[in-house]
């Protein structure tokens, strides 16, 4: 079984995010999503300051079996993207929700948080996937 | 649903991650692929692979009717076991499909095919045979586990019907031997680039044999590392490098062409030949990523910025952690190109494959 933290907001895409509390977001894939993309091998993470919208795809993952794009959930600026993740990219699979974090975004409106799943919601979506 | 192999159960009772491959319910890995890539250029690990298929051809005319369906020469087959990759050509060049032939004695041989074309192929050898004294069986009762690495063969040895084990330590790679009587059949044959064995067995033999093997420490490995393992030992894969409208000599495969001797006449002869002299031929190379990224099918080559060829597999070498490819490229291209992914152009090496052999790099980094 997957893990869901409930502490965080999810998508439908599979990417989880985390209120810095500061105005900031930070951003990865879930357990689930990692889990079936299989062993990942390479993370494009997008530039410092590169504005992105809701829905924009904003960094891409390549596991050994595909290249999947990874969606900006909210519209914000870029302020960190993870580099660790270019000598081990499989941080994503061994800790999808801390050492393998992507991306972190600072939101135009930190109202826009409330637009996300929560853990319950999350979890339906997974069931229905599968 | 697909069809199931005698082993699916054991695929579901390891957790294995079960994908649709040419018809058939496959594991794609069972946990790690990258763990069971390395598993295998380090010690064994074994593939299921009864989707593939025998197809046992008899008869006076056995090797007649083969060296003319078959680019490669059978005539070559001098000795009893051994084996031959060759292409099934249409008239027009092009590839139905790549198979294994080994002879099983006088006007007796054995062929090994895809799991797509499979059904295909046993209707044009059928079609064909007009004329031909020959006999042709789908061995559709038999399964085939690939046990593959440096460990495999002397882990794999004890557990054969006694009366093969020595021969099948014995034997030189590209051979076979068999147990008729038990249906038991042992090439030293794989698609990894690694030493070991593939057995064709009777499908109720099957899950003892795999669990044998289990034991003996032979770790499962899926259709994922079967790929990238083939990948980074330079072999072809049916539909990706060549199919019925790209044919052997635009596929790196004009080595298993048998030119000689001239009279033989084989189908898709004629087209081959003309092809030879085509300036429009390509060539296959092997790509090894120099910028950053991975290497996916069908993505475009580019010299200069001009689109010189495409990437037919392409991928994460786990071996060299890097991205390699093999491309159907123009045939003046040499040393450098650059591969277009998301639209940037990222540089990359041309090498002339394997890209690694028995457990290790064939290239400089």
């Amino acid at each position: 079984m997957n893990t869901i933290p409930t502490e965080l907001k999810y998508t439908k895409t599979h990417e989880w995010v985390r209120d810095n509390g500061d105005g900031s977001v930070t951003i990865g894939i879930t357990d689930h999503a990692q889990e079936a993309l299989g062993d990942i091998v390479f993370v494009e993470t997008p530039e410092i300051g590169r504005l992105v919208n809701a829905d924009e795809a904003a960094a891409v993952v390549e596991s050994v079996k595909a290249a999947s794009d990874i969606y900006a959930p909210l519209a914000g600026e870029v302020i960190e993207s993870n580099q660790q993740l270019a000598d081990t990219p499989d941080a994503i699979n061994s800790s999808p929700y801390e050492a393998g974090w992507i991306f972190r975004l600072k939101l135009n409106d930190v109202n826009t948080l409330a637009d996300l799943l929560d853990a319950t919601a999350y979890e339906q979506v997974v069931a229905d996937d599968s | 649903m697909g069809l199931r192999t005698p082993l699916f159960s054991e695929h579901q009772r390891l957790g294995a991650r079960i994908v649709p491959f040419g018809g058939w319910e496959m594991p794609l890995h069972y946990g790690s692929q990258l763990e069971e890539h390395h598993v295998v250029r380090r010690a064994a690990g074994m593939f299921d692979v009864s989707h593939m298929r025998a197809i046992d051809i008899d008869g006076a005319d056995a090797c007649a009717f083969l060296r003319y369906l078959l680019a490669n020469d059978v005539a070559r087959l001098t000795a009893p076991g051994k084996a031959l990759y060759s292409c099934l050509l249409n008239e027009h060049g092009g590839v139905i499909d790549d198979l294994i032939v080994y002879s099983r004695g006088i006007n007796r041989y054995r062929l090994v095919v895809n799991a797509g074309t499979a059904n295909t192929d046993m209707e044009w050898l059928q079609t064909h045979s007009n004329g031909f004294i020959v006999n042709l069986q789908f061995r559709a009762d038999l399964a085939m586990i690939a046990v593959q690495g440096p460990e495999a063969r002397a882990k794999t040895a004890p557990l054969l019907p006694v009366n093969l084990r020595d021969s099948a330590l014995q034997m030189q790679p590209f051979f076979a031997v068999e147990d008729e009587a038990q249906d038991w059949f042992v090439g030293r044959t794989g698609y990894t680039g690694e030493d070991g064995f593939e057995i064709l067995l009777p499908q109720a033999q099957a899950i003892d044999l795999w669990q044998k093997l289990l034991a003996a420490g032979v770790r499962p490995c899926g259709l994922g590392a079967r790929d990238t393992l083939r990948l980074e030992a330079g072999m072809n894969l049916y539909g990706h490098e060549m199919n019925e409208m790209v044919g052997p000599l635009d596929a790196g495969l004009g080595w298993t062409i048998a030119w000689e001797p001239i009279e033989r006449n084989f189908i898709g002869r004629a087209a081959i030949t003309a092809r030879r002299n085509d300036s429009d031929c390509r060539q296959l190379v092997g790509l090894l990523l120099t910028g950053a990224g991975i290497i996916r099918d069908h993505q475009s080559v580019l010299h200069d910025g001009i689109i010189v060829g495409e990437i037919t597999s392409g991928g994460f070498s786990p071996t060299l952690e890097r991205s390699i490819a093999l491309a159907r490229v123009k045939p003046e291209l040499s040393d450098t190109c650059a591969v277009e992914i998301r639209g940037k152009a990222i540089s990359a090496r041309i090498i002339k494959p394997p890209f690694v052999r028995n457990g290790k790099s064939c290239i400089d980094l």
